[in-house]
């Protein structure tokens, strides 16, 4: 395709990206090396319903200044990156030489919340990507075998774990896996156990994060492959039955195949999605037992002072981990890319 | 309540409200932008403001959850997209480090005839904000179990502890207490009102630098700890919400939630009465022998912005001035614990109020008060789990904070 | 295909199927059900039966069933006005997403050049940014233009954050369909639009109706852009349904969120049952017979 006619083709989602995206990514990045004015604190009373306190306050005017000399704040390089909030490179290296053992070492090191949370992200994204296209390439094989009256119905029962606004879906799924809850009570009951609480104990409490990431995000798998099996070639299908192809054999050497190119859509998208789990962790209150690079920029953000240096250096260490957790698919699609070039 | 008598009442609300249309405000022209977060009582507040709405005056007003987010970035616009803005003594810092938010003196002096001493925020000298509300969290009990196993009122947290383990020993409860200990703002909270009930103060005199790793600081958490014994142990799940439903399904008897609360939870919906008829509101208790009670007070007030228009901040003064006149009373007395000149107090005011005459702190107006606070909120859940000692928390904690207060320019 | 499957298969492959689908509506039937019960008993600390049989709901209301929950949403706290908004910023991000998408999708996938690949990446690595860091970044210009709060700022935000993954799955998708069939009208002497417009667009629907039904969900169920970029008069479902959870001082209206997710459930409802026969009859007719 001709350069000129590509560029037509691609203008408006290209110009859409670079405005809403690429510009302030930029801006993100530069923010990450830079931190806030020095504060001018004044000492002044503070008075209210309640009485008067002595206390500080900022001094604007003063700090006003300061600021229009330099609008983003003072330069730091990588001070960002490397303080204790994100990579923490003193607190770590100050772990390697006073930890005695390995073990030890990593004890310090899940201290420090970046590491926590990167911990718990990995395991997730590394746990719940190679079920949910499992499970959703087999729930597409099963409904594409169903009579075809019956197709509809069951494809919108299963989106539905996808289609429910996450906000409310965690909010009645939380409350159903409470110890007093119908899924809850129900556990306690087939396990025999009646202090089972799923909201306790980290472990169970990453069991039932990994739960719900599965089956909120199989139904994606399943759509997806459910459009992909309907353009398997029919013919070439028949010509291996007649060869005595068995089920296994034809969905092995021809189907797979087939839907690679979907496949490698699917594990893209559900890896870098699950780089950056959230929503579960707030909609079942998992903060004390589990957190996500996501989770820690929300909570800069959504603080009453809202960390914004701090909040661009984890976003950009986020893009930094899903470039990386991205490569081996991309090198694939890459070597695809270039086979299919004319 | 049924669904006729429902549609009656909302009925019956937009027959009153059109009745009450009245140019009472005063107010010739200016436009009033406001931005709040929403609940029954600003709801309340916001429908007053809108009376004002005329040819002349554009009201627009938006109510929102996400308030605390948008507030800084739209009042630094010039000019700016709100003129008034409904603040808290949490809220407000951000503004006021900003220097989005104007003093109020002069239109304090014109208008605010109305107004009590008490409702003014003075920050060094200048009159910042406008309070209406106040709030705190404070002692809920059962009056019918306690009574069954002989206990009086606690009025301290080892007295709380011993009327928990008298209520297990009773065989009642296992669990008879929770509090809001969610991990993160909410156990934040939990500290700050500990550690204020020990007597500590969270910074060293006059900077920034944070001094809470110290014996208060231990003895704080400790006692926290020990509570939280008494409480379910899904405890660090529990917020706002969790610790009413626990309530209102009596699974438990004592609790430490926000006074806010306590209107909904004594009303017909949620409980049984023998519940709802059996709970009381009292002050917040005290903590390790001393006598101010171990709980932050919190206002609700507004604010003007400083990149409004002299007209609209004018404009915007005096339809809240309008908005809370003792007017607002007559429907809405007992949907908050109001400042307002005028106000009758309800039983479900009686926590806060004794909490406020038995001399509680407000809660710290410091520039950088909230850094610290969310460094509590996520470094506490460790210690609560036994995971590590309390002097690892709360180094943690102070570690957490510095570094923000570090990118913040708080300290080098 | 099915009729030659050996029957065990066939009753496997079925009782697969139908476990998923329990497992996949449970929760959904569970709140359709609760929706109609008092908060009280949906939310049951005290026994999670008194959702099924309606216990403190007879208590308050006098029957096991009550609509007060969609009396509340829809009449008293005006939740058609977040339905009608929410449903011009999912048809406006839809058409718009699919329209330049489409375009997109099809020049990446028949370009040829490296540079199209590395767009692609580049575009999937862009969409690696937390959308909560975006929002933010864009609050102080929005502001200082005067376009905060507007449908339309909203909707162009939702259609570029969107479009990195409509671009990846219309490519994908696109791959495809065999390059014969495009290739021999430019030799016939259609122009690449022409090729597209005749050629491409019938046998398309599939795969555009799949993304589409993925646009529809991000805009439907999008929190962080609507939350924070629409003002109280154009606010959408989903912050409304988060307006009605209640804050940390203040109670809400639990019930009210309920029967506003369920209510809202119905019309996607219709969409699919729709949808799913063009996803059956779509590409095996048309593209790989043709």
């Amino acid at each position: 395709m001709p350069h000129r006619t590509f560029l037509g083709f691609i203008f408006a989602p290209l110009l859409a990206m670079i405005l809403f995206i690429a510009m302030p990514i930029v801006s993100v990045v530069l923010q990450s090396f830079h931190i806030e004015h020095e504060q001018v604190v004044i000492q002044t009373e503070t008075c209210g319903p309640f009485g008067c306190t002595y206390s500080t306050a900022i001094d604007t005017a003063a700090t006003e200044q300061l600021r229009r000399e330099q609008p983003l704040g003072r330069f730091v390089g990588l001070d960002n990156y490397l303080d204790r909030g994100h990579l923490a490179a003193d607190e770590v290296q100050h772990a390697w030489r006073t930890a005695g053992s390995i073990g030890a070492f990593m004890t310090q090191l899940m201290n420090l919340p970046f590491y926590n949370a990167l911990a718990f992200t990995l395991f997730y994204t590394f746990t719940v990507t190679p079920l949910v296209l499992v499970l959703g390439f087999a729930i597409a094989l099963g409904v594409n075998n169903l009579p075809k009256l019956l197709r509809g119905p069951t494809i919108f029962g299963s989106l539905l774990p996808m289609i429910v606004t996450p906000l409310v879906g965690s909010l009645v799924l939380f409350w159903m896996i409470d110890a007093q809850g119908v899924i809850g009570k129900n556990l306690q009951l087939l396990f025999d156990s009646p202090n089972l609480s799923l909201k306790a104990s980290a472990t169970l409490t990453w069991v039932t994060l990994m739960i719900y990431g599965v089956w909120n995000s199989a139904p994606f798998a399943f759509i997806v492959y459910y459009a992909g099996l309907q353009t398997v070639p029919q013919e070439t299908l028949e010509a291996a039955m007649i060869d005595g192809a068995n089920s296994w054999k034809r969905i092995r050497y021809i189907v797979l195949p087939h839907l690679a190119p979907l496949t490698v859509f699917i594990t893209l998208i559900q890896l870098m999605d699950n780089f950056r789990v959230f929503e579960p962790i707030v909609g079942f209150a998992a903060e004390a037992h589990a957190t996500s690079l996501s989770y820690i920029i929300y909570t800069d953000l959504r603080s009453q002072i809202t960390r914004f240096n701090s909040a661009a250096a984890t976003s950009v260490l986020t893009i930094i981990g899903v470039a990386v957790l991205l490569t081996p698919v991309l090198i694939r699609t890459w070597r695809d890319f270039n086979r299919k070039r004319v | 309540m049924n669904l006729l008598t429902k549609s009656a009442l909302v009925v019956g609300a937009i027959l009153a409200s059109t009745s009450l249309v009245h140019a009472e405000c005063r107010i010739e022209t200016g436009s009033i932008q406001m931005l709040g977060n929403e609940f029954a009582a600003l709801q309340a507040v916001a429908d007053r403001v809108e009376e004002c709405a005329s040819e002349t005056i554009d009201v627009s007003i938006n109510l929102t959850k996400e308030f605390g987010k948008l507030q800084v970035a739209a009042l630094s616009a010039d000019p700016a997209e709100y003129s008034v803005v409904i603040t808290d003594n949490g809220a407000l810092v951000p503004l006021m480090n900003e220097g989005l938010v104007r003093p109020l003196d002069d239109l304090v002096e014109q208008y605010g005839e109305g107004l009590n001493e008490s409702q003014l925020i003075r920050v060094d000298g200048k009159v910042m904000a406008i309070a209406f509300m106040a709030n705190a969290q404070h002692l809920f009990y059962r009056a019918d179990i306690l009574e069954q196993v002989g206990v009086d009122i606690p009025s301290s947290y080892e007295e709380i502890i011993r009327a928990a383990q008298a209520i297990r020993d009773a065989g009642i409860m296992e669990h008879p207490f929770a509090t809001n200990s969610k991990v993160g703002w909410n156990l934040g909270e939990e500290f700050v009102n500990m550690y204020l009930g020990y007597g500590g103060s969270f910074f060293a005199a006059g900077s920034a630098e944070p001094a809470i790793n110290n014996q208060t600081g231990i003895d704080a958490l400790n006692s926290i700890k020990t509570l939280t014994e008494y409480s379910n142990p899904d405890f660090l799940t529990f917020d706002s919400n969790a610790t009413q439903a626990l309530w209102e399904a009596g699974e438990i008897a004592l609790a430490i939630m926000w006074g806010s609360r306590g209107s909904s939870i004594l009303d017909d919906e949620g409980s049984t009465s023998q519940i709802v008829s059996n709970t009381v509101l009292a002050g917040a208790p005290s903590v390790g022998g001393n006598d101010k009670p171990a709980t932050t007070l919190w206002w609700d007030g507004f604010a003007i912005a400083a990149n409004a228009s002299d007209e609209d901040a004018e404009a915007s003064f005096r339809a809240m001035m309008h908005a809370l006149s003792p007017g607002l009373l007559e429907a809405h007395n007992d949907k908050a614990v109001w400042l307002v000149r005028g106000y009758q107090p309800t039983p479900a005011a009686t926590g806060v109020s004794a909490s406020a005459s038995n001399g509680a702190s407000p809660y710290p107006m410091l520039p950088y008060m909230g850094l610290l606070h969310d460094a509590l909120g996520a470094n506490l859940g460790d210690f609560l789990q036994g995971r590590e000692p309390a002097e690892q928390a709360l180094a943690d904690a102070e570690a957490a904070y510095r570094t923000a207060a570090r990118e913040k320019g708080f300290l080098n | 295909m099915a009729k030659r499957k050996s029957p065990s298969l066939q009753f496997l492959s079925a009782s697969f199927v139908i476990l998923w689908l329990v497992l996949a509506i449970f929760p959904f039937v569970w709140t359709f059900w609760g929706s109609f019960k008092v908060e009280a008993d949906f939310f049951s600390k005290a026994d999670w039966r008194n959702a099924l049989w309606g216990t403190r709901t007879i208590a308050e209301t006098g029957d096991a069933f009550t609509a007060a929950g969609y009396f509340g949403a829809w009449i008293q706290e005006e939740f058609w006005r977040a339905a009608l908004n929410t449903g011009i910023v999912v048809v406006s991000t839809v058409a718009i997403s699919l329209t330049i998408g489409t375009l997109g999708g099809y020049a990446l996938a028949r370009s040829g050049y490296r540079y199209a690949f590395w767009l692609l990446m580049v575009a999937l690595i862009f969409r690696a940014m937390p959308h909560i860091t975006l929002v933010s970044g864009y609050l102080p210009p929005f502001f200082q233009w005067n376009v905060w709060g507007e449908l339309p700022t909203a909707i162009i935000v939702l259609v570029a954050i969107n479009q990195p993954f409509t671009l990846w799955m219309l490519h994908s998708f696109f791959l495809n369909i065999p390059r014969d069939l495009d290739e021999s009208a430019l030799i016939d002497g259609c122009t690449r639009f022409q090729a597209f417009r005749y050629v491409i667009i019938p046998v398309m629907w599939p795969g555009v109706i799949t993304t589409g039904l993925f646009s529809f969900l991000l805009a439907y169920n999008d929190f962080t852009v609507t939350a924070l970029l629409l003002n109280q008069q154009n606010q959408t479902m989903v912050p409304k349904i988060a307006s009605f959870l209640g804050s940390t001082f203040e109670a809400g209206n639990v019930m009210f969120a309920v029967a506003a997710v369920v209510s809202v459930s119905a019309p996607l409802f219709l969409l699919v049952m729709l949808f799913q026969r063009q996803i059956v009859s779509g590409l095996t007719a048309g593209a790989v017979k043709g």
